[in-house]
């Protein structure tokens, strides 16, 4: 059905045919407008979950991780401070193999307050062991939400998935909106080492030096393994739903010289500077990358690369720039920019394209004009 | 009431420190809940002496979580058992640091919530897992590793907190009383909604008393008026015998103290401070029974 949402609304739309047995959830702004849909959802009885109103984002995750080694079906969404309140639960639900879905609507850390777009939320939770997405638009973060719970509950995965978009930038904006009926694309749920009272276990006991390395190396394995089932889950609905989706979203790169990498709308934001500067004669490409983890590999080499990163690792530098500095032995131009929420158009895009200097880090809107 | 079962859902290789009245009230608890029953430990002594992965000493499920979330996560074990109608008991189990500082809350949260589970809090009065720091549950007097000279300060008043979020039944016990706190369970669990016992665990290590005498420690604390017994079911208040009994006719309050390390050299300001404590709690028990206030 064709119909005009906001990114929230969009990823509220995915979760009720997801259909979880239990969401747990603490408003944030600009998250807030997906738990409001979800207590509407309920309360009208289109979703058949337990919706438990917790008193913050620390409970929010555990009470998903309660719910879900029981076997069931689990949501949260949350968003920078939020995020980070629950840092100690999202590493738990990782290391306890539970595949919880949670919508991270991207947003800067305080102080001051400031409740723009900014990847350095999530950014900070990279080695908790959750696959994370990025999405570009409505559209895709419905269909990132519906395809993450297909993820994480495979058998090969057992890993929680965060799908993020950007506060505001997609959280509120209005776009068209396709959603499909799902039929069986999320197969019934069943997670091997749920509670079962008839055979007891016990879960989280005190591991020695002798264990604890072991259940390390199985999440980074099944975080391997991961990346084959999201080609599959990708490629199985494309062929379901006609929408085509790839760990990296590569545009005009074929034959490009240069190639802007971003994330989220900034990557989307770039594809129109491509077109500009290919108008101008300079062959661009541009490449966004969806999935931070299992970081995904990009072929870069021969190219000049610019990296927005609307992160930053103090002491260390953008996050992506020095990523691809080490994944793929690029000496890109490292571009910090939108921290905040600060403004970036195609036109700044085309701009830090056409003056680049490898090697270099430039800071937008505080150092003098490249 | 019924026999005490035969079962043991605690088997008998822990690695509990001996004398530890903990894994007494453990067993208790346990027989109580039957094997239909999850337990959901936040870091505290129980975290520890269940053993070590992959060996477990306890024969129902036991979820370990962090030492903020074990309420919280009880509340996602309950939602999802009655999202597929599954009549599972939801307990949490922990410790006095993990529900009156870190865990509070979350445990405020769940019943404010109306959560159906039972929250047990075992307390020995410090932070025994680290080797006995103060906490906000620690009575004044009592030396711990943080306050090497004696808390300043009274212990926190945890029943009352808990009694300001109206749940239908919340107790007191002690496994110095195995068929008084095995009821209690019992009684609990046969109620929908939050549900609250707190349980007085003396610690030999910690209050540095002689490991043998575990039992009597803690009916020296009931008898002496510093732990009541006492049940509150839908608001009407019932003080147990023991307590009743210690009410008229209590032991003299150095029995407790004396044979306990941690309270050696009290200053009279601390022991008036224990003393007006007990007292206050009393009255005002008293005055809840009688329906007074």
């Amino acid at each position: 059905m064709l119909t005009v949402a906001t990114g929230n609304k969009a990823v509220a739309a995915a979760v009720k045919q997801a259909c979880p047995s239990v969401v747990a959830a603490y408003p944030i702004t600009p998250q807030t407008e997906i738990v409001e849909q979800i207590a509407e959802y309920v309360t009208s009885g289109e979703l058949k979950s337990q919706y438990i109103p917790v008193e913050s984002e620390h409970s929010a995750m555990a009470a998903c991780i309660g719910a879900s080694v029981t076997g069931v079906r689990t949501f949260t969404a949350t968003s920078s401070h939020g995020l980070h309140y629950m840092h100690e639960m999202v590493n738990w639900a990782a290391g306890a193999r539970l595949p919880i879905v949670m919508a991270n609507v991207n947003r800067a850390l305080g102080p001051g307050w400031n409740i723009w777009a900014e990847h350095t939320d999530a950014f900070q939770e990279r080695d908790t062991g959750w696959l994370q997405v990025y999405v570009a638009s409505v559209q895709e973060a419905y269909d990132a939400t519906l395809m993450a719970f297909r993820i994480a509950e495979h058998e090969s995965v057992l890993l929680p998935v965060m799908v993020n978009l950007d506060g505001f930038l997609l959280s509120h904006s209005m776009q068209p909106l396709e959603t499909v009926e799902i039929g069986d694309f999320i197969p019934p749920i069943r997670l091997p080492h749920a509670i079962d009272t008839a055979h007891p276990m016990g879960y989280g006991t005190l591991t020695g030096p002798d264990q604890y390395f072991k259940l390390r190396w199985d999440i980074e394995r099944s975080m391997r393994d991961s990346a084959g089932v999201i080609r599959q889950t990708e490629d199985e609905f494309a062929k379901r739903f006609g929408r085509r989706y790839d760990a990296v979203e590569k545009y005009q790169c074929d034959d490009a010289e240069v190639v802007v990498v971003a994330m989220g709308t900034l990557g989307k934001e770039a594809e129109v500077a491509v077109d500009l500067l290919r108008n101008e004669g300079v062959p661009a490409g541009s490449m966004r990358i969806r999935w931070l983890r299992p970081f995904p590999r990009l072929d870069l080499s021969g190219r000049d690369v610019v990296v927005i990163d609307r992160d930053y690792s103090f002491g260390f530098g953008g996050v992506i720039a020095r990523s691809l500095a080490a994944t793929e032995r690029a000496k890109p131009f490292s571009v910090i920019a939108g921290l905040g929420g600060q403004e970036v158009t195609y036109d700044d895009i085309a701009g830090f394209v056409r003056s680049r200097r490898p090697g270099e880090e430039y800071w937008f809107g505080v150092m003098p004009d490249v | 009431m019924t026999d005490i079962p035969r079962e043991e859902y605690i088997l008998k290789c822990t690695s509990a420190c001996a004398g530890c009245s903990d894994s007494l009230t453990l067993r208790y608890v346990l027989k109580a809940a039957g094997p239909d029953t999850v337990l959901v430990v936040p870091a505290c002594c129980t975290s520890v002496i269940q053993g070590i992965y992959p060996n477990t000493a306890m024969n129902i499920p036991v979820y370990n979580v962090a030492f903020a979330a074990a309420a919280a996560c009880a509340s996602g074990m309950s939602a999802a058992f009655k999202a597929v109608g599954r009549k599972t008991n939801v307990i949490v189990y922990a410790g006095d640091g993990g529900t009156v500082d870190i865990g509070i809350q979350a445990l405020s949260g769940a019943f404010e919530r109306g959560t159906d589970f039972l929250y047990i809090c075992y307390d020995n009065e410090a932070y025994g897992n680290t080797g006995m720091q103060r906490s906000g549950s620690t009575p004044a007097g009592a030396r711990t590793t943080t306050t090497p000279a004696g808390k300043g300060q009274t212990k926190k008043d945890l029943d009352a907190i808990v009694a300001a979020h109206n749940p239908p039944y919340m107790a007191t016990a002690c496994a110095s009383y195995p068929k008084d706190l095995f009821s209690k369970v019992q009684k609990a669990l046969s109620i929908r909604g939050p549900k609250f016992i707190h349980v007085l665990s003396p610690c030999p290590p910690g209050w540095r008393y002689s490991s043998e005498r575990s039992v009597e420690m803690g009916r020296l604390a009931v008898r002496s008026g510093m732990w009541i017994l006492y049940e509150r079911e839908f608001g009407k208040v019932t003080i147990n015998g023991p307590s009743k009994a210690a009410m008229i006719k209590p032991v003299p309050l150095e029995e407790y103290l004396e044979p306990q390390g941690r309270f050696k050299g009290i200053s009279p300001e601390a022991r008036a401070l224990l003393r007006s404590v007990a007292e206050r709690n009393a009255q005002r028990l008293k005055k809840e029974e009688e329906g007074i206030c």
